[in-house]
């Protein structure tokens, strides 16, 4: 039983170690700086896409 | 007004690789288009590199090449159909203080779940090896999430403490430490109970009312940013050998000589030099009628032009002028404020000793009884946990954050949280008159008097003019008709009026002096207002009067019903001031107040006890908005008028002020409410801590629905408030 958790217990931890380092990426890159801006811009064409049109 | 072009550079920040950037607020953009049209727009002008809008901020970031030729953005946009204001280069600032908060908070999140996991196994019945080793993960887990997360509390409650005050997060800081502290020993001898769960998770609610405070403030911030500056950033300034370069404001020394057309704010105090105009003082003095200049009348920076163009002769640098005055003399007064204590630092206060008292006598007692000072120490130590104010921290923020977001969707900008409690103390009301009892724009009086065509020829003169009179004129006739008369040989005589040619005849519309000077034997009536005339033949005259906004009786009704004395502080002359106070029935008003009278008359109220509610917005009102106990300004305020007080009103309508009342009263309750109900708990949950029946379980299960319930009663004043504004529009 003490033999599972010596796996168990640090794969949780490291899959919420990289959560945590994931959300601290994203504050990194700025990807919380406009949520709505973000939502509208999918709707957009990529420029390059346009051009090669 | 459209950005100048030429100040483009002034208000860009270098980059490291030689571009330049530029930080616009561009209020209008609200959906995917907007920022579509406006970034494809901007990004094929030549020397752009880049444009990003942010919808969320309503920002726009540009980056440019080549600073002796910068892109015409401002030209751009207008196009557009947006208007932008520019920020000096020293106020884009990153959100660094959320950015770390987040973080904190991030850390905490994770410390807490992971922990709580292994804890439900050590409630559900772990064997003694498995309890052991768990805690001692949790330990480790634990450790770092409190020494990065725990700083915020930390830092603050040491300040505290040093200033020899106490807030709450004295007793949150002791109360994380020492449970920290004491679950490591139990955990090392091998005992059965550990609170790192408890700890980690009172760190994570507290941090998330904390965040929500900052994000709060944060917004209002960039929100008073995007409100357009008054002083201009570049100013035309005529070299000794005629020459006209645009220099930014600081460069501004005295002697040099500045051009300034209609339109254009003054950017310091200066003489003129050549040239004549009419000046709008409104914000800067509270006068409501223009000012007429001619070579030598001296003026003051912020003032407007607008009439005609004229050369300044600078008398003070940037930073002598009367706008650097008012600023000093509001930082001053900001000082001077007496300290408020919030609310809840104001609780803790008594709160904090008593707990500690508290858990100090259930180690007495216990250490008395069965002499055992690891039990009593335990015992001690439950008791803080469970009386760790974590429901009491939050009761507070919590109600604060969700009136501060009703009161943004209401177009209501505050600044704090404490300004909402301070608006549920004030005794009495300070209005400033023009500007904010008054629209500050003047309006034809007499208007249905004057016989139709006259109307009509005044209108067709006057359209296309920025002069207030003309204005007013032009808006009057407006709303009768579209229809204006072709005027041959128009012209703006600055400072006089205007003159043209209709149907044959010779028309003037201005000051009586210039438009009948022809006809001496004319008697004037009017000192004020202007004249219609024909060939020199007065054939109406025109009275004007900066009216009351429409809002403002019933505000003042609604503020006197509530029992509130009303003061009307202004700079104008008596007879506009008093026919105001008449028409509002306020008898007690005052004319002629220069901006340290306003101040020291707040400072007054202040030393009486009063604590007074000033509303007002022009530059001379700062220094009294900075000082009174809170303070309201509409957003038609200036730059200066809006970083002093602690509301904005950003539909500009008084009407809002009762809005912002009533959500305070309504906050208040809530926040007594939320306090009562974690003093009951505590009450009810310290007699189990103190004999001893409080195991973790208990203590996470009733932490986290003391701070559920405080959080759930705090939303309560979303649906409160919607059901009262219903009720006001039906």
């Amino acid at each position: 039983m003490t033999n599972s958790y010596l796996f168990l217990i640090p794969i949780s931890l490291v899959l919420g170690g990289a959560g945590l380092a994931a959300f601290f990426w994203c504050l990194k890159t700025n990807q919380y700086e406009d949520l709505e801006g973000a939502a509208e811009r999918i709707l957009f064409d990529d420029p390059e896409k346009q051009d090669s049109l | 007004m459209a950005i100048d072009d030429r100040d483009i550079v002034l208000a860009s920040n270098p980059l490291a690789d030689g571009q330049l950037r530029l930080e616009l607020s561009v209020p209008g953009v609200h959906c995917g288009g907007c920022i579509h049209k406006i970034e494809s727009t901007l990004s094929q002008i030549t020397n752009v590199t880049s444009a990003r809008v942010n919808l969320s901020t309503k920002r726009l970031t540009v980056q440019y090449q080549n600073r002796d030729a910068p892109p015409a953005i401002g030209a751009a946009l207008e196009k557009l159909g947006f208007d932008a204001h520019l920020s000096g280069p020293a106020e884009v600032k990153s959100n660094t203080a959320v950015r770390s908060m987040l973080k904190a908070l991030a850390v905490a999140a994770f410390a807490a779940m992971n922990i709580m996991m292994l804890s439900v196994a050590v409630w559900a019945g772990a064997d003694s090896d498995t309890r052991q080793l768990f805690h001692l993960i949790s330990a480790f887990i634990a450790f770092p999430a409190l020494v990065y997360s725990g700083r915020v509390f930390y830092l603050s409650a040491w300040k505290a403490v040093r200033h020899g005050t106490t807030n709450m997060d004295v007793p949150i800081s002791i109360g994380l430490i020492i449970t920290y502290a004491m679950s490591l020993y139990d955990t090392v001898t091998g005992g059965e109970h550990a609170y790192f769960d408890a700890a980690t998770m009172l760190l994570f609610f507290l941090l998330i009312g904390r965040t929500l405070d900052y994000m709060m403030r944060e917004r209002a911030h960039s929100a008073i940013n995007g409100l357009q500056k008054l002083i201009p950033l570049g100013v035309d300034h005529i070299r000794q050998d005629n020459t006209v370069v645009h220099i930014s404001t600081d460069q501004i020394e005295p002697g040099m000589l500045l051009q300034l057309a209609a339109g254009d704010r003054i950017p310091v105090n200066g003489i003129v030099e050549s040239g004549r105009s009419d000046i709008d003082l409104s914000l800067v003095s509270g006068e409501s009628e223009p000012v007429h200049v001619h070579r030598g009348s001296s003026l003051v920076s912020g003032a407007l032009n607008l009439t005609g163009p004229f050369i300044l002769r600078a008398s003070a640098p940037a930073s002598g002028s009367y706008l650097a005055d008012m600023i000093r003399l509001m930082e001053r007064a900001e000082q001077s404020r007496s300290g408020y204590t919030r609310l809840a630092d104001r609780f803790a206060a008594l709160y904090a000793p008593l707990v500690h008292l508290t858990a100090l006598i259930a180690f007495g007692f216990w250490m008395f009884f069965t002499g055992d000072p690891h039990h009593a120490l335990t015992i001690a130590v439950s008791v803080l946990i469970i009386t760790c104010p974590c429901a009491l921290a939050l009761a507070v923020p919590m109600v604060q954050i969700t009136a501060a977001r009703r009161l943004f969707d209401a177009g209501i900008l505050i600044k704090d949280g404490s300004a909402l409690e301070r608006l549920n103390e004030i005794g009495s009301v300070i209005f400033d008159k023009t500007g904010t009892l008054t629209s500050g724009e003047l309006s034809l009086l007499n208007g249905n008097q004057i016989d139709e065509h006259e109307m009509l020829i005044a209108a067709s003169l006057a359209a296309g003019s920025r002069h207030p009179y003309a204005r007013s004129i032009s808006a009057y006739w407006r709303k009768q008709s579209d229809t204006v008369l072709q005027v041959q040989e128009a012209a703006e005589v600055a400072g006089s009026g205007l003159e043209g040619c209709i149907d044959g005849h010779r028309y003037r519309l201005g000051r009586n002096e210039w438009a009948s000077e022809c006809a001496t034997n004319q008697t004037t009536k009017s000192a004020r207002g202007s004249v219609l005339t024909r060939e020199g033949q007065i054939i109406a005259e025109f009275d004007f009067e900066d009216g009351l906004r429409p809002e403002s009786l019933e505000v003042v009704h609604e503020l006197r019903r509530h029992g509130l004395p009303l003061t009307i502080l202004s700079g104008d002359a008596k007879e506009n001031v008093s026919q105001v106070a008449a028409e509002l029935g306020v008898d007690d008003y005052h004319w002629g107040m220069l901006p340290d009278e306003k101040l020291r008359a707040i400072e007054t109220a202040n030393f009486d006890g009063q604590k007074p509610l000033m509303v007002g917005d022009g530059i001379n009102d700062a220094a009294a908005l900075a000082a009174a106990h809170v303070s309201i300004a509409p957003a038609s305020t200036t730059d200066v008028g809006r970083a002093a007080a602690d509301i904005v009103l950003l539909k500009n309508s008084l009407i809002d002020i009762l809005t912002a009342i009533r959500i305070a009263k309504a906050s208040k309750k809530l926040i007594h409410q939320n306090m009562s109900f974690a003093v009951l708990y505590n009450l009810i949950a310290i007699p189990f801590a103190f004999l001893g029946y409080i195991s973790p379980l208990y203590a996470a299960i009733a932490m986290s629905t003391s701070s559920i319930v405080v959080v759930m009663n705090a939303m309560r004043l979303n649906n409160s408030k919607a059901e009262k504004q219903t009720r006001v529009h039906a």
